[in-house]
């Protein structure tokens, strides 16, 4: 008899999974051995346990067998108890008198021996069986979902998301660390294989985000506390001034002109450092918004409060300049949460025999882009530093990218920017382009003719990793590329005028801090991890939080914008349905047996313990509960349940798993 | 553990411990399920079961599984700092420290119950961890709770007769 007084009636089914489990566990006997365990009434195995004759043999026996318990022995949990929950209430079973024991990714997947991982497999159902016993039936919790969305990061991913939501009608705040939106693809010149410009697909929708209705755009801001659940996050925004009002300044600039520095003599960051800007600037041409910034490192007035605040008279009338502006903190309530957050590239500093940093003509990929682009320090003129012209180029494949020594994993799009930068170079100096590369890898729509058509220009491609760049002693102003051609197996010392190290992409210094504010987590590279790599590939471990674009890993503008989608699509369906079920999983107190000590209450991270006076017993309120059972487990009296984890199921589990053979 | 880093050899009808794992839901279960899916290959003597947060974990479910016959437990939670639920897993930490003081008075041996911080991308600490504890536990022996318990409570029970006799 269960709690409920009735005869409890389990039914029992493991899957082949194909061969999956099959081919290691000997499912039959699993079959076999559940039926003699207590109250199960139906034990039997089947090729797919998932499919629909799967879900349907389950549910024909629920409703002819009166089962009022369902064990399934199959994949993980985390993949499809959702499926099987849905199965049994389809048929009239509470969804929550059901156990799912893992035996494929916990047990034939992970062991050899047959005969070990079929005993595995025995005590693990034997677990589950006795545990499912104490299962009670429980209802589902559903809560409402505000339909406005937040997007952390102004990037390509950032911008699509937010255009995608804001046009089907929903209220999106768009977060961007930066002055203004763009991200990398700001920066660059052309995309490949089609080559059309960056800028040109780039800024109307960058424009488009400015002016749309249903688009709040904070740009030099960042999310600096997040709280709350799924449908109803709370996020802490802090503004930083910009000493410029934003609503006041038109971008004409006169204020740049103005300038007591009559000359711009600081780093550019948009430029890469190539370019130089004034303490008060334009981050680029087309910033979004267009609004001038002012750098407080740099300029007179803020450093020494002595300054001719020439920039204040050339603003006149507009009076946009405000050197008193404060850092503002900016709470918003959201539904769902978009991160954007993107990548940085990899510093070529680390690995020093390639020169970075101590010969001026060798220059990252994205330096090169800037002296590419029309808008750029050079006028899209593709000079180095001493104003020459380059006649021979070397590009260097796989800087920071499938090297044991600094990152492994293959950052997707360099070999794909190399091509485009040797077409470019060629293009702009006719100089000849020697790329070093391990393999090209070029799988994507139109990639390889694209690889075709600049090999075809005359661009040379030699297969080799590069040991080392020095100065030309017989030449100054050259550097030795020296690598073998493992082709034909020789070393080769090749003079050029120019390096440009194809550097891989990397998650953000500080991405291990974002993901702890948000509570999800990151793959071992340090890019944020996706649910599932191939079924929940924009979806995260915390419901309602969502990733678009290279924060999740390196990918290229059209898989970005692919992905930006997809994720705005996972943060619309869950807006649309209007509420969102929850894990009923939640804590709470036995009245009777609670003595009123206090000590659940401090433990509780989200406050969700109440003391009442009058009754001197701890109250936990179920909406602010999120399941952790931590209070549960530090109870001395024993007064606090968990929903789906009480403590006599999981008694019978470990009972059932440690069950002699 | 053996070169190729499987699961540590074992003689046939040798003696197989029965190690009791309890697993947080976000970080270390789903570091075991990450490993199924990489296939990794590792002792079958442990026995995962889950749990949302380490925090949930009751010292009297690690009593409970030693009483059941278990010859070690193995808790996985998130890295201090990573919990889901922000700080389960330092609430079970100190739990932890106070019970070893406990198991040690009661002369169970320090490498049987072990705290494990794994997260949902270290696959493959799983397992390193596994065949690290199954190997440790072969070489302690088995534990033989339920038969010690039983032991104690003849010897208490011999105690209470002479008393009253």
């Amino acid at each position: 008899m269960d709690k409920s007084g009735g005869a409890v009636r389990i039914g029992f089914y493991v899957c082949h999974c194909g061969h999956n489990i099959a081919a290691t566990i000997d499912v039959a006997e699993v079959a076999k051995y559940a039926a003699t365990l207590p109250h199960v009434v139906v034990s039997r195995d089947y090729k797919y346990m998932c499919s629909t004759p799967g879900q349907e043999l389950i549910q024909q026996d629920i409703r002819e067998q009166r089962l009022n318990r369902l064990v399934v022995a199959s994949c993980s949990p985390l993949l499809q108890e959702a499926t099987f929950r849905r199965a049994a209430e389809r048929a009239g079973m509470n969804p929550f008198c059901f156990q799912m024991v893992n035996i494929r990714e916990h047990a034939s997947w992970v062991h050899e021996d047959r005969k070990a991982a079929t005993e595995k497999a025995k005590r693990l159902v034997k677990g589950a069986v006795l545990r499912v016993f104490h299962h009670r039936e429980l209802v589902q919790k559903k809560v409402d979902i505000r339909p406005e969305v937040l997007v952390v990061g102004g990037g390509i991913a950032g911008i699509h998301a937010a255009l995608t939501l804001a046009d089907a009608g929903k209220k999106v705040y768009l977060v961007e660390r930066e002055p203004t939106i763009g991200g990398h693809m700001a920066k660059f010149d052309k995309t490949f294989p089609t080559l059309d410009c960056a800028a040109c697909i780039l800024t109307p929708k960058m424009s488009a985000v400015r002016s749309h209705p249903n688009i709040t755009l904070w740009t030099y801001s960042d999310v600096v506390k997040v709280d709350g659940y799924v449908g109803n996050y709370k996020a802490t925004v802090r503004r930083r001034p910009r000493y410029v009002i934003e609503e006041l300044c038109i971008g004409c600039q006169d204020c740049v002109a103005a300038c007591v520095f009559k000359e711009p003599k600081f780093p550019d960051a948009f430029n890469e450092g190539l370019g130089k800007r004034k303490p008060i600037y334009l981050p680029f041409p087309q910033a979004t918004p267009l609004v001038c910034v002012i750098d407080p490192e740099t300029c007179l007035q803020m450093k020494t409060g002595k300054c001719k605040k020439t920039c204040v008279e050339a603003c006149g009338d507009r009076k946009a300049i405000d050197f008193s502006q404060k850092e503002r903190l900016q709470e918003i309530e959201v539904g769902a949460i978009v991160l954007a957050t993107g990548f940085r590239i990899f510093d070529a500093r680390r690995i020093p025999y390639y020169g970075y940093g101590t010969y001026p003509n060798v220059y990252t990929a994205l330096e090169v882009e800037r002296l590419i682009n029309a808008s750029g320090p050079t006028g899209g003129e593709v000079l180095l530093r001493d104003g020459r012209k380059p006649e021979r180029v070397a590009i260097i494949h796989c800087v920071g990218s499938r090297d044991e020594n600094t990152n492994r994993w293959c950052s997707r799009v360099c070999c794909m920017y190399s091509l485009k930068l040797a077409h470019l170079i060629k293009e702009h100096t006719g100089a000849e382009v020697y790329n070093y590369y391990i393999d090209i890898r070029t799988p994507g729509k139109s990639f390889e003719e694209f690889y075709n058509r600049v090999a075809s220009e005359g661009v040379h491609f030699i297969r080799g990793k590069i040991a080392d760049i020095y100065p030309d002693p017989s030449d100054q102003g050259k550097l030795i590329v020296q690598g073998e051609d493992t082709l034909i197996g020789r070393v080769l010392k090749t003079p050029v005028d120019m390096v440009v190290l194809a550097v891989g992409l990397e998650a953000h210094p500080d991405a291990g801090e974002v993901r702890r504010m948000f509570n999800i987590s990151c793959s071992n590279e340090g890019f944020f991890l996706e649910r599932h790599p191939k079924l929940a590939p924009v979806n995260t471990f915390t419901d309602g939080i969502f990733l678009a674009g290279c924060c999740q890993g390196p990918k290229d503008i059209p898989d970005t914008v692919a992905q930006a989608g997809a994720a705005a699509a996972e943060a619309l369906k869950l807006i649309d349905a209007g509420h969102v079920e929850i894990e009923p999983n939640t804590a709470f107190v036995v009245e009777e047996d609670c003595s009123g000590c206090k000590s659940c209450i401090p433990l509780c991270p989200y406050t969700a313990i109440v003391f009442d006076e009058v009754k001197k017993k701890a109250r936990i309120n179920e909406a602010a509960c999120k399941g952790c059972g931590t209070c549960v487990a530090s109870c001395p009296s024993g007064s606090i349940r968990q929903n789906l984890f009480e403590d006599d199921e999981i008694f019978s589990e470990i009972e059932g798993i440690l069950a002699p053979e | 553990m053996n070169p190729q880093g499987g699961p540590p050899a074992a003689a046939p009808g040798e003696w197989q411990p029965r190690i009791a794992a309890i697993f947080c839901n976000w970080c270390t279960y789903t570091a075991a399920d990450l490993a199924g899916v990489s296939r990794l290959k590792y002792a079958p003597n442990v026995r995962i079961l889950r749990v949302m947060c380490s925090g949930r974990v009751d010292p009297q479910f690690i009593l409970k599984a030693l009483a059941e016959g278990a010859d070690g437990v193995l808790i996985g939670g998130c890295h201090p700092g990573d919990c889901h639920y922000v700080e389960g897993n330092y609430k079970m930490l100190r739990r932890f420290r106070l019970l070893r003081r406990m198991l040690a008075d009661l002369g169970i041996e320090d490498g049987r119950v072990r705290l494990e911080w794994i997260s949902a991308s270290e696959g493959d600490k799983v397992r390193t961890v596994v065949n690290d504890m199954v190997e440790k536990v072969r070489a302690l022996g088995p534990l033989r709770l339920p038969e010690r318990l039983k032991a104690w409570d003849r010897e208490i029970g011999s105690e209470e007769v002479k008393s009253h006799g």
